[in-house]
This record gives C-alpha cells, structure tokens and sequence, in this order.
C-alpha cells in the first residue's frame, strides 16, 4: 500500500493536498479504497456548499457498504471531480489521482498526520 | 434458464378460469395497450417454477445462518391456518361486523406481542422491518412536535446499527449523531453522555446489539436519553434471543418495531412479504398509524388515534403474515416462546464454543442469539477472505453466514444458527467451517475458485450494482 510523503492523511482515511494555504485537494487513502472494495457509486459533494472539518461531504459505496465522506476541513467546495460520477472505479485503480473535491477558503483544519504516522496509524 | 416472459407462446394459457359470480364492469378506457402478461401453459408452468426451486436455497433446504436475519424454520401449520379460506376469502372494505374473526385474530396476536415487548398497543400495518422502523421514530417526532418542541433534530444511532437505522432517521427528517461502541461492542456511556443534549429527538438501539452481545448498560443507556428530553426507540432485529425473558418495555424503550418475518417465523427474504409490527408504550398510542383493533362490550372494531401520524400503508398490513404469526405464538405457548429464544442462545454458544478452537472470535465471552468471527488473521496468513470461505460453503450445500457485518468487525462472518436446528446439523456445519479454514491454508487456490458446484459461479457483483437490471426489458 503507498502513501505519499507529499500528502497530509486524516484519522477517517482521507487524503489533503495543500495547493496553497487556503486551497486544497481531498481524496481517499488506499487503506480506505482497499478496506471498502470496489466502488461502484459516489454521491458527489455539490459545488458552493460549505464544508465543515470532521463531518461528512458526501458519501461512497462499494459492493459491501455505503460510507461517508469525511470532509478535514472547514472551507467551501470550490470544484468536484465530475469523472468520478461515471468512474467510480477510479477511487480503487487510482486512490490518489482521483480527488474528490477541491476546498477553498479554508478556515480550520483537523488536525492531520503525516505519510508515516498515517502509516503506523493504520499498522500497514 | 429462460425468464417466464421468453416461454410460451401467443395465446396459450390455463382454461380453468370459474364462471365469473359477480356482476361485470368496464374498466377504465385509460389503457390503450394490453398487458404484458406470460402466454403459458399449465405445465409450462409448474416446470417454471419447480426449475427455479431447484435453483434456490431456503430454510426447507438447509442450513441458513444468516447473522441477524433469524432465518428460523416456518413451521407448516402456519401455512395451513392462513390457507383457511375464512382467511383468504375476505375483502378488506367488508363491514366489521362481517370481520369479527379476523379483528379478533389481530387483538389476540396484539395482547401476545404487547406482552413480549412490554409495550401498551401494536399497530400492524408497517410491511417490514425498516417501514417498522420509521413508524417508531415517526412517533418519537409526533410527540416532539405535539408538544411544541421543534429543536430536537437529531437522532443518536451507535455505528454498530443496521444501515436502516440512519437511513429511518434521515427519512424522517433527522440529523443522525453516530457514535462509537466500546471495545467490548456496546454502546460508549460517556460517548452516550457527551452526545445527548437539548436537540436529542431520540435513540435507536437494538439489544442484544449487532455483534451478539447483550448492553448490560441498558438501563443506564435508557436513562440518559430520558433524563436529556429523547425518547428510545428499540430495533427488533434481534428479539428472538430474548423474547419471554426480558422486555424491551422494562428496558425504558418508548417504542418498538418487530419483524414478524423473523422473529415470529413467518416466511422471509425472496421479497416478503413480511410485517414490521410497530409498538409503543400508552402515551405514544395517540400518534399511531390507524385503524387499530379495540375490543367494545365483546366487539371488535376499528378505532382511529386522535393524533395520528396518518397511514402507512393501506388496509391493515400483510394480514396472512399476521395469520402465520398468531398461529406460530399460540402453539408455542407463553413457555415456549421462551425455550424457543433459549435454545436459540444455546445453538449459538455451542457453535461459538466449537468454532473458536480455529475461528477468532470479535468478542470473547458468552454471547446471545449470533456470534461475529473475524477472519483477518487468516485472510493476512492465506489470502482467503471471508468471501472466499463464504464462497466454500456453498459447495457443501450451505448458506453462508452474514458477511462483513457489522461494519466495525473486520473480515467478519456473523452466524445465528436458530433455536430450529440441531445438534447433529451444528456438529455437520462446524465440521465443514474447520474443513475450509484448513483449505485456506493447504489449497488457498481451491477457495479463490469456489463454488464449483452451484448453478452459477461467482457473481460479478461490481458489474450488477454498476449497471443494474431490474426488470425484464420487453422487446
């Protein structure tokens, strides 16, 4: 399993790309897309609507379970990822290729671990 | 095999149609076009049908320990009693003095049921489990709002619920609060505590809770809530391990669905239909669904709730389950019900017990009605996953348990063997269970390749939820 150095990781298995102090891209771990399977829905966040850190911004589901989203920070979605709506298989093939939303005007941000803590976090 | 619509030709049919004994009408010209019923005959038929029984695998087959569906066997006395054709040969607007047997049949199953759950009235019209569910929390918001209390929004579920619980909440309305069980899989007191507060509408629990495990706290979990303003709404799901032992009522549950379709073994899966009675202690009764059966001076009727949440459903819910059900309570009696929900205990616990020598167990210890093993030590050593023992299974005729629920248990496999199966079967069952976990270290290859012997291999699973088909597609 990879997880880049370059990318900060959430306790809920979501990636963050800082592109700048207030910009950011959100995905999920390969832990996550391995854990869940193959994806066969998203449910696209909506661009403009609000983000808040450690709640949901929109859900995923694979051939076992639906799950949640969960957004790091608090901002405003700014841009999604349209392909994923046909390609949700992506998310498997391509974990961090494939992000979800672009967040802008970050306000807060949870408190996020690097590639190693994430690591030893999920033992893997 | 060929689907129904592909059999057949134009024209052909059954001719033993009886001399029509009412008096004709014209439909409604709305319809331009005929309906596009199957052209079959009689043999045509019944071969159609026995061709898909050998195809299938029910309770009349074999073993199905499906992890929280209580997949116990129906008992066929059940089935002859809802064939009586003073049952079936009823009209649902017929006056109710023409019904007396049929409302006194749902008041008799009524009082029994109001008995185990420790509830003051049923309503019987929700068509299954999760129609049941949102019946109750439908009450939980009636009583709110009645009492002019518009800021509870939010509904607490622990992350172990069934999926229908948050989906119940949100489709009534609510925000879900999710919060995480303890490492023994019961609900977090002080994650309880820190969750509750002036908006707290409600909490849905089921207890024994999803991994088997009976919440000692419950009494404690009941008060919390209370003490913050919610009611308690509790998930049948799993009342068979304790149903004539304890009572969700006594627990300081307010409300209560109950799948008849599993608890009170009437027929289950394949569709329904089923019945999720819904329950509720004496102040929720003004919000019930109507009609509810009361019995006046020695006559039944109907009586509608003042403050009614509306119908459900028309008519009175799946009356033939109710049938089947009554049926089932009356001849297992007040000690049988009990015994019934022991023995279930037992079965578990026994498999549990000789299961764990191979298979981790999620949660140590005695548990209720079904058990959780976790395979992800295997899964790491072999490669084979709990799918791939699942699949195993099928090739020496069994259904596989429940996999990868609940959600919280890792490569999970739940088993609720039932109180109908005996010790021979168990003994047969986990013979085979230890044979596959064997395999997966000897033939790893054997099980990535199961089955082998069903009608169908695999299942692209991807491929069904990606692009689904869901009825047949006339040319």
């Amino acid at each position: 399993m990879t997880f880049p150095e370059e990318l900060k990781y959430s306790r809920s298995d979501e990636w963050v790309k800082f592109l700048d102090d207030s910009t950011a891209l959100v995905g999920i771990t390969d832990y996550a897309q391995s854990e869940m399977g193959d994806l066969v829905f998203i449910n696209l966040p909506v661009v403009g609507d609000a983000t808040e850190k450690e709640t949901a911004m929109c859900d995923i589901e694979s051939v076992k379970a639906v799950s949640d989203v969960i957004c790091p920070l608090s901002g405003e979605i700014l841009e999604v990822n349209e392909d994923l709506a046909d390609a949700p298989e992506t998310l498997n093939a391509d974990p961090y290729g494939a992000w979800i939303a672009k967040i802008g005007n970050i306000s807060e941000t949870e408190e996020l671990l690097t590639a190693a803590e994430y690591r030893a976090y999920r033992n893997c | 095999m060929k689907l129904i619509f592909e059999l057949g030709a134009e024209g052909r049919g059954l001719s033993l149609m009886p001399p029509c004994d009412v008096p004709e009408v014209r439909l409604s010209d709305e319809r331009t076009e005929a309906l596009r019923l199957p052209h079959v005959s009689e043999n045509e038929l019944t071969r159609h049908y026995s061709a898909l029984c050998k195809r299938i695998h029910g309770v009349n087959d074999g073993f199905y320990p499906l992890g929280s569906c209580t997949m116990k066997y129906n008992p066929k006395i059940d089935e002859d009693m809802a064939a009586l054709p003073g049952f079936t040969q009823l009209h649902p607007l017929q006056p109710e003095g023409t019904v007396q047997g049929a409302l006194e049949a749902y008041h008799t199953l009524g009082g029994a049921l109001c008995e185990i759950f420790g509830m003051d009235d049923v309503s019987f019209q929700p068509a299954a489990g999760a129609h049941g569910e949102f019946t109750g929390v439908m009450l939980i918001k009636a009583y709110h709002v009645d009492r002019g209390d518009l800021n509870r929004t939010k509904i607490i579920v622990p992350d172990s619920a069934h999926g229908t619980n948050p989906a119940t909440a949100a489709m009534c309305g609510f925000e879900v609060v999710n919060i995480p069980s303890g490492a023994d899989g019961c609900v977090d007191l002080d994650a309880l505590r820190a969750a509750v507060g002036p908006d707290t509408a409600g909490l849905m629990l089921t207890n024994p809770n999803t991994v088997g495990i009976f919440d000692k706290n419950i009494l404690e979990i009941t008060k919390i809530v209370h003490d913050a303003g919610g009611l308690c709404y509790y998930d049948g799901a799993n009342l068979n391990a304790i149903m004539g032992v304890v009572r969700p009522g006594d627990m300081g549950f307010d409300c209560i669905h109950s799948n008849l379709h599993k608890t009170f073994a009437t027929p289950h899966g394949g569709g329904g239909p089923g019945a999720g009675v819904c329950g509720c202690k004496a102040f929720l009764r003004k919000y019930m669904p109507g009609p509810l059966v009361v019995k006046k001076d020695g006559v039944y009727a109907f009586d509608y709730p003042e403050k009614s949440i509306g119908r459900v459903k028309m008519f009175y819910g799946n009356f033939a389950v109710v049938i089947r059900a009554l049926t089932y309570v009356l001849s297992l009696g007040k000690a049988g019900i009990e015994d019934a929900a022991k023995c279930a205990v037992l079965n578990a616990n026994y498999m549990k017990a000789r299961l764990s020598d191979k298979f981790d167990m999620a949660y140590e210890g005695i548990c209720m009605h079904e058990f959780v093993m976790t395979l992800v030590k295997l899964h790491d050593e072999t490669g084979c996953s709990a799918l791939d023992l699942a699949k195993g299974m099928l090739d020496f005729g069994l259904h596989p348990p429940t996999m990868y629920f609940p959600l919280i248990v890792h490569e999970a496999l739940m088993v609720e063997p039932c109180e109908t199966e005996s010790k021979e079967l168990m003994d047969e069952v986990c013979d085979i269970y230890c044979k596959l976990y064997d395999m997966a270290y000897e033939n790893p290859q054997a099980l990535h390749d199961a089955p082998v012997s069903t009608p169908v291999r695999r299942l692209d699973e991807v491929a069904a939820a990606r692009n689904m088909v869901l009825r047949y597609q006339f040319s």
